[in-house]
């Protein structure tokens, strides 16, 4: 339930962004954080927890896809 | 270091028999993923520790989500882990399925919206988590207060992490070091982990997700372990800092305080709960003193699980009895709960 997941900011509009994720576009809070688009951001529940250096950012995506052809088949309404 | 060079050091190791409680779930997935065991000397064991929420919301707490939810003027919203789990008789899938109004959301944000727009119902989100998941409860209060809304609320089992820590280190169970949350730290930063370090002479390590980091931190403890070093290292400086996110601590103290919570098999442990303050007591749905937690299956060894007092794979149900499909303990229906992340990697030790 804390998996957060890094996404690249595409747009601000006041404090909520639009980044991406896996190529999916969400609306993201940017109320914890201080970003710029162009900016990787550590998302969790709709919400920027924290800024991210890119090659993290991409290590974290890869894991993460890894990790979830294990844990997601049967998963609802997940966090990310 | 490269990858190999640790692998290469840890050929040659010959240290005392050390115990690493990783603390987060997603931790003990990509140990898992990443054949971690394998590659480290026999005398270096890895345990799974308390990270999972929804593992350690209390029967009580359950119940009342569920009362909520069955009630008509009503509606309650969580994450997709919550579905499954017990409280005393029954879960939020068996109360939908008797027909209460439960739905998942992504953010408990997307809740300030629904609210303003079906002003005839009370809508509730079911609010379990730890450091990092607090700061958006608190996010969705302020901006609920902001806009005058009456029709929200939130249940909270909210918990943090440090004082389950102290109570395994004071409950005497061999843990010599600590492999720290990446995304909790994110939260409450690296230093948060300073005083437990002095205070029981164990080294703690923040560390990303990859196998090369985590086996960096893992060589980093067990070095420190030998030396009796009781340091707090930071690996995961790309997305944690010494100090934290500020401003997601300023507004936890804003709209949370401290208190004695229930963490389900383990009973009180003080100032681990985050509840509502005074200020802000019209946003709580009902959130403090739901304690009573009868096991569902005395069985169950979750609590032995948590704890790091026995690997998944230890339990006689593992496997057998209880898989994801029928679980018997909370630590198996869960996505992040040790148990169900063993059995979806058919763990082997
Ligand atoms: S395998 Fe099942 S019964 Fe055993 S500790 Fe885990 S959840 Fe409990």
């Amino acid at each position: 339930m804390c998996v957060a997941v890094p996404g690249e900011i595409l747009s601000v509009d006041g404090d909520v962004a639009t980044v991406d994720f896996f190529g999916n576009r969400m609306r993201v809070s940017l109320g914890l954080v201080d970003a710029k688009i162009g900016d990787h951001v550590l998302v969790h529940a709709g919400c920027a927890i924290e800024v991210m250096r890119r090659e993290q950012a991409e290590e974290l995506l890869v894991l993460l896809a890894e990790l979830d052809e294990v844990l997601a088949p049967e998963r609802e309404g997940r966090v990310r | 270091m490269t990858m190999r060079e640790i692998i290469e050091d840890f050929r040659h190791w010959d240290g005392p028999d050390i115990r690493i409680m990783e603390v987060c779930g997603t931790h003990t997935a990509a140990i898992l993923q990443g054949g971690i065991r394998s590659l480290l000397p026999k005398s270096i064991t890895l345990l799974s520790g308390p990270g999972c929420p929804v593992c350690i919301t209390p029967a009580a707490y359950i119940d009342k989500a569920v009362e909520l939810a069955m009630r008509e003027d009503c509606r309650l919203y969580s994450f997709g882990d919550m579905l499954k789990v017990k409280g005393s008789v029954r879960s939020l899938a068996d109360a939908k399925a008797e027909g209460a109004h439960v739905r998942f959301l992504y953010s408990p944000l997307d809740l300030l919206e629904i609210a303003e727009k079906d002003p005839g119902h009370l809508h509730v989100f079911a609010a379990v988590g730890f450091e990092t998941t607090a700061p958006v409860y608190a996010m969705l209060v302020k901006k609920a207060q902001e806009s005058g809304l009456r029709n929200l609320k939130i249940l909270t089992a909210l918990r943090t992490i440090l004082p389950a820590l102290e109570l395994i280190l004071d409950s005497g169970d061999p843990v010599d070091a600590f492999l720290a949350p990446g995304h909790v730290s994110a939260i409450i930063g690296s230093d948060a982990y300073r005083s437990l370090a002095q205070r029981y002479n164990r080294p703690f390590t923040v560390a990303g997700f990859s196998p090369d980091h985590i086996l960096l931190a893992i060589r980093q403890l067990a070095h420190a372990v030998r030396e009796g070093r009781h340091d707090v290292c930071n690996l995961y400086p790309g997305a944690v800092h010494q100090e934290g996110n500020r401003k997601a601590q300023a507004l936890l103290e804003n709209v949370f305080e401290p208190g004695p919570s229930v963490w389900r098999g383990i009973g009180i442990i003080p100032e681990s709960g985050l509840f509502l303050r005074e200020s802000f007591t019209a946003f709580d749905a009902g959130s403090r003193g739901l304690d009573s937690d009868p096991p569902a299956n005395p069985a169950c060894r979750c609590t032995d699980v948590i704890l790091g007092r026995i690997h998944p794979a230890s339990c006689p149900m593992f496997g057998t009895v209880c898989t994801p499909q029928e679980a018997q303990g909370p630590c198996m229906v869960s996505d992040e709960g040790s148990c169900g992340i063993w059995y979806r990697f058919r763990g082997e030790i």
